[in-house]
C-alpha cells in the first residue's frame, strides 16, 4: 500500500516538529550536564540541577517520539540510516543511560563526584554524538536496494566531528541561558558568563557549519546560492546574523528570559537552514520522504492518535513547567 | 580473513545476543515499576481516605524506590527504541508499517504521560495540593500499564500476526486495524504479563516487610505498622494473584497450542507426534541434533489432559514440524520448567500466609517469612523465564511463519556488534548493578514514623503551602 503524499508531508513536519522541541528543551538539560565541570561543586550544581529535574525526564521523551516516529512513518529510512550511525548512536545512548542515572544517584552516594562526573561526561557524550549523527546523515551514506551499504566508519569525517563540536558548544548555550532565567545572585552572575562562551562558540559553530554544509555536494550548493533556492535561503543567514546581535545586546543589558528566547530563536533558524538542505531528503541523495514513509492506512491510523493525544501533551508537558516556574535555589537539594 | 559465511553468522548470533541481555535487563524495570505505581497509587489513595499517617510513611518508603527502579528502566528503554533500527534493520523496514504505529502510540499514550507527571508526583506536593497529587500519581500508574498494552500488542502481533498483508515491495502493510491490535494471542499475553508484574511486585514488598518482622524479632522489638501493613498487603496480594496467574497462565497455553503449536511441542520437550495419550516430560536433557530427549522423566499418558483436557487427543511433535522451522528445544523447555516452578512456590506462599491469616497468626510464622524474603526475587526470574519460553520459542522467525530471524537483522559487520554488545555489557552491570545496590540500602532500613528524613522535607503540612513555596519539600530523589 502506497503512502499518501500530503500525509507524508504532514508526518514529515510532525517528526521535524519532534525532533525541534527535544533539541530546544532537553538541549539545555544536556547543557548543564555539559557546564557543570566549570560550576561550583555544591550549591551552584545542586541549584542547576533543582532547575531541571522536574522537567527534563520529559524533554528526553521527545526524543523516543522521534526515534519511534521516523520508524514508525519512514521506516525505510531508519532502517538504513541507523545502521549508518551505528556507533554514534550506540555512544549517544549509554551517554544517556549515565546522564538520566546521575540525577537518582547523586542524591544517595557519598561519591558525589564519581556521579557529578558520569552526568557531565553522560551528557557531553550524548550532545557530541547527536551532532555526529547528524553531520553524518547530511554528509549522504551509501545505500544498496532497501539497506545500508556502507562500513561501520563511515560516520567519521571532518565534518562530522565539527557538527558533533558545534551541538556540545550550542546545547552549552542553552544550558547557559536556561540558568540565567530561572537562578539569581552569584548563580546567575556565574550563568552569565558562560552564556558569552557559549555565545562566541555557538556563533563561530553555526558559521563553520554553514560554510562547510553546501560543499558537501552539489545539491546542498545549488539550494544555497542558486536561484530559485537563493530566495528561500537568503534571509536566513540575515536573520542568524540579526538575532546573534540582539542576543549580544541582551547580555549586555543583562536580561534575564531574552538571552534565553533568542538562544532558542537561533535553534529555530538552524533547523530551518537544516531543512531548506535536506528537503525532501529522508536519506540525502538516496531516498526521499516519499520512498521511505509508510503505508498510507498506517500514516491515517497514527494521525488519529497524533491529533487526540499531541494537543494533550503539550498542555501538561506546560502545566509541568508552569508548576516548577519562578527562580530556583539551591535549599531543599542539598 | 573471516569467512564471509561465519562473519554473518556471528553477527546476527551477537545482533540476537545483544537484544536478549538489552531487552531482558529492561524488561526487569518495568516489571516492578507497573506493579509498584498501582501499589503506590493505592497507598496514596488510601492515605486520603483514611488520613492514617502510615499510608503516607509507605507511600514516601516505597515511592524513593520507585524514583530509582523507575529512572532505570527508562534510560534502557531508550535503547530498545534504537534497537530495532541498528540491529534489526531489516526487520523495521519490512514490518514497520505494521508495528511502528503500535509503538507510536505507546509514546503518544503513555511514555509522555508517565514522564510528564512523574515530576509532579516526586516534586510536586507541595506545589499541586493533595488532590492533584494523587491525580498525578494514578496518570503515572496508568501510563505504566497503557506502556505494557502497547508493548504487548506489539509482541503477540510477532507471535500470532494477522490483518495484514505484504507489499510488493516486501513490506508487510496492515489490513484491518483491529485485528492487528486484537491479535489472537493479545489478551491473554496481556493478562499474564500485568499479573506477573503485580506478582513481583508483592514478592518483593513482602520480602522487604519480612526481612524486618525477622530482624525486628531477633533483636526482640516490635515491627512497626507500616512494616505489618506492607507485609499484610503484599502476602494478600500473592495469596490472590498467584492462583489467578497459574489459570492465566493455562489458558495463554491453551491459545498458544491452537495458534503456535510448534512452541507448545518445544516447551513440553516432545519431539515425537503422539496420536493418543501423549507422556507429560517432566524433566529431560533435548538433544536437537538427534531430536531425542535424553534421561526424561515423565509421567505416561497425561500429556494430552493438561492443553487438551482430553486424554486421547492427539499431541503434536517436533516431528511434524519442517526441520528448518523448529525452535531450539533447550531454551524454552528449560525457562517454561523454571517459571513454572516458582509459580508453584507462589502459590505455596500465598496459601500458608492466607492460612496463617485465617487463624490470626499472619505475623508470627518464621518459615513463612523466611520463604517470603526467599522468595523476594523469584518474581523477576519467573518473568524473565517466561519471557524467554514465549520468544525463543518463536524461533526461527520474528513474525511467526512468515518473517525469519535470519532475514531480519541489519547489514552490519560482526566486530560493529561485537564492540556495542561489550558496552552494553559493562555499562549495564556497573550502572544498573549501582541503582539496585542503593535500592537493597532503601529497602535494608524499616519503615520508621519518627524518621522526619532531611531537612524539612516530612515536617511540612502540604494543607497549608502557598502555591509558590520554594522548592522545598522533596517526596523522593
Amino acid at each position: 500500500m502506497p503512502p499518501d503524499p500530503f500525509l507524508t508531508l504532514v508526518w514529515a513536519g510532525i517528526i521535524g516538529l519532534a525532533i525541534f522541541i527535544y533539541v530546544i528543551t532537553d538541549g539545555f538539560d544536556l547543557g548543564i550536564g555539559i557546564l557543570f565541570p566549570v560550576m561550583a561543586p555544591g550549591a551552584e550544581r545542586e541549584t542547576a540541577i533543582a532547575t531541571i529535574k522536574p522537567v527534563w525526564d520529559a524533554n528526553q521523551t521527545w526524543l523516543v517520539l522521534g526515534g519511534g516516529g521516523v520508524f514508525a512513518a519512514f521506516p525505510l529510512a531508519y532502517a538504513i540510516l541507523m545502521p549508518a550511525v551505528y556507533a554514534p548512536l550506540i555512544a549517544m545512548l549509554l551517554g544517556l543511560i549515565f546522564r538520566g542515572v546521575a540525577f537518582k544517584y547523586r542524591a544517595r552516594t557519598s561519591r558525589i563526584w564519581l556521579w557529578d562526573f558520569a552526568f557531565f561526561a553522560g551528557s557531553t557524550l550524548a550532545a557530541f554524538a547527536q551532532g555526529v549523527i547528524l553531520g553524518a546523515v547530511l554528509q549522504g551514506v551509501k545505500v544498496a536496494g532497501r539497506s545500508y551499504a556502507g562500513g561501520w566508519w563511515d560516520w567519521l569525517s571532518p565534518f562530522s566531528l565539527l557538527t558533533g563540536a558545534s551541538v556540545v558548544a550550542a546545547y552549552a548555550l542553552l544550558g547557559a541561558c536556561w540558568l540565567i532565567w530561572r537562578t539569581e545572585g552569584a548563580v546567575q552572575d556565574h550563568a552569565y558568563r558562560m552564556a558569552w562562551r557559549g555565545g562566541a562558540a555557538s556563533i563561530a559553530a553555526i558559521a563553520a557549519v554553514s560554510l562547510a554544509t553546501p560543499f558537501l555536494n552539489h545539491d546542498y550548493f545549488s539550494r544555497w546560492f542558486e536561484p530559485p533556492g537563493l530566495y528561500f535561503s537568503a534571509p536566513v543567514p540575515v536573520l542568524v546574523a540579526v538575532t546573534g546581535l540582539l542576543f549580544i545586546r541582551a547580555l549586555r543589558r543583562r536580561a534575564e528570559v531574552a538571552p534565553f528566547v533568542l538562544a532558542e530563536l537561533l535553534f529555530l533558524l538552524t533547523f530551518i537552514g537544516l531543512g531548506i538542505s535536506i528537503f525532501p531528503w529522508a536519506v540525502p541523495g538516496q531516498v526521499t520522504i516519499w520512498q521511505a514513509a509508510t503505508a498510507a492506512n498506517a500514516q491515517r491510523f497514527m494521525l488519529v492518535g497524533v491529533g487526540l493525544l499531541l494537543p494533550v501533551i503539550l498542555a501538561y508537558t506546560a502545566y509541568g513547567y508552569w508548576l516548577f516556574r519562578g527562580k530556583v535555589g539551591a535549599e531543599g537539594y542539598a | 580473513m573471516l569467512d564471509p559465511m561465519f562473519d554473518d553468522v556471528s553477527a546476527l548470533a551477537l545482533a540476537r545476543f545483544q537484544f536478549a541481555f538489552t531487552v531482558s535487563f529492561h524488561f526487569i524495570f518495568p516489571a516492578f515499576s507497573i506493579g509498584l505505581a498501582s501499589y503506590l497509587a493505592v497507598l496514596e489513595g488510601l492515605w486520603l481516605k483514611t488520613g492514617r499517617d502510615v499510608y503516607l510513611q509507605l507511600f514516601r518508603y516505597w515511592l524513593k524506590i520507585f524514583a530509582i527502579a523507575f529512572g532505570m528502566g527508562v534510560v534502557s528503554g531508550i535503547v530498545m527504541a534504537y534497537q530495532f533500527g541498528a540491529n534489526w534493520a531489516a526487520f523495521s523496514d519490512k514490518a514497520g508499517p505494521v508495528i511502528g504505529p503500535l509503538m507510536a502510540y505507546e509514546v503518544l499514550s503513555a511514555f509522555f504521560l508517565e514522564s510528564g507527571f512523574l515530576g509532579v508526583m516526586l516534586f510536586g506536593l507541595d506545589r499541586v495540593g493533595k488532590k492533584l497529587h494523587f491525580m498525578a500519581t494514578c496518570l503515572v500508574a496508568i501510563g505504566t500499564t497503557i506502556s505494557a498494552f502497547w508493548i504487548i500488542v506489539v509482541n503477540s502481533w510477532m507471535q500470532t500476526p494477522q490483518g495484514y498483508a505484504i507489499a510488493p515491495n516486501g513490506q508487510f502493510y496492515a489490513t484491518d486495524w483491529m485485528q492487528v491490535v486484537f491479535n489472537p494471542s493479545m489478551p491473554y499475553r496481556l493478562a499474564h504479563t500485568l499479573l506477573g508484574a503485580y506478582l513481583t511486585t508483592a514478592l518483593v514488598v513482602g520480602a522487604v516487610g519480612a526481612f524486618h518482622l525477622l530482624k525486628d524479632r531477633k533483636l526482640g522489638r516490635a515491627a512497626q505498622p507500616a512494616t505489618r501493613i506492607m507485609f499484610a498487603m503484599a502476602m494478600g496480594m500473592v495469596a490472590v494473584t498467584a492462583p489467578l496467574q497459574i489459570l492465566a497462565g493455562h489458558e495463554h497455553g491453551v491459545n498458544t497450542l491452537q495458534h503456535q503449536p510448534a512452541k507448545i511441542a518445544a516447551i513440553e520437550g516432545h519431539y515425537e507426534s503422539h496420536d493418543r495419550a501423549a507422556p507429560l516430560i517432566l524433566f529431560g536433557i533435548p538433544d536437537d541434533a538427534a531430536q531425542v530427549m535424553h534421561y526424561k522423566v515423565q509421567i505416561p499418558a497425561i500429556g494430552s489432559l493438561v492443553l487438551q483436557h482430553n486424554i486421547n487427543a492427539a499431541t503434536m511433535g517436533l516431528d511434524k514440524v519442517a526441520p528448518e522451522n523448529r525452535a531450539k528445544v533447550a531454551f524454552p523447555f528449560y525457562a517454561f520448567r523454571v517459571m513454572v516452578g516458582l509459580g508453584m512456590l507462589m502459590l505455596l506462599l500465598g496459601g500458608w500466609a492466607a492460612w496463617n491469616a485465617v487463624r490470626g497468626r499472619l505475623f508470627d510464622s518464621a518459615w513463612q517469612q523466611r520463604l517470603a524474603l526467599a522468595m523476594g526475587p523469584a518474581g523477576f526470574v519467573a518473568v524473565l523465564a517466561g519471557w524467554i519460553t514465549t520468544e525463543t520459542g518463536r524461533q526461527p522467525f520474528t513474525v511467526f511463519g512468515v518473517l525469519r530471524t535470519a532475514e531480519s537483522a541489519s547489514p552490519l559487520a560482526a566486530p560493529a556488534v561485537a564492540a556495542s554488545l561489550i558496552a552494553f555489557i559493562l555499562v549495564y552491570f556497573f550502572v544498573f548493578g549501582v541503582g539496585t545496590w542503593f535500592i537493597i540500602k532503601l529497602m535494608g532500613t524499616e519503615p520508621n514514623p519518627d524518621d522526619k528524613g532531611p531537612g524539612k522535607e516530612q515536617t511540612v503540612d502540604v494543607g497549608s503551602l502557598p502555591p509558590d513555596a520554594p522548592y522545598g519539600f522533596q517526596m523522593a530523589e
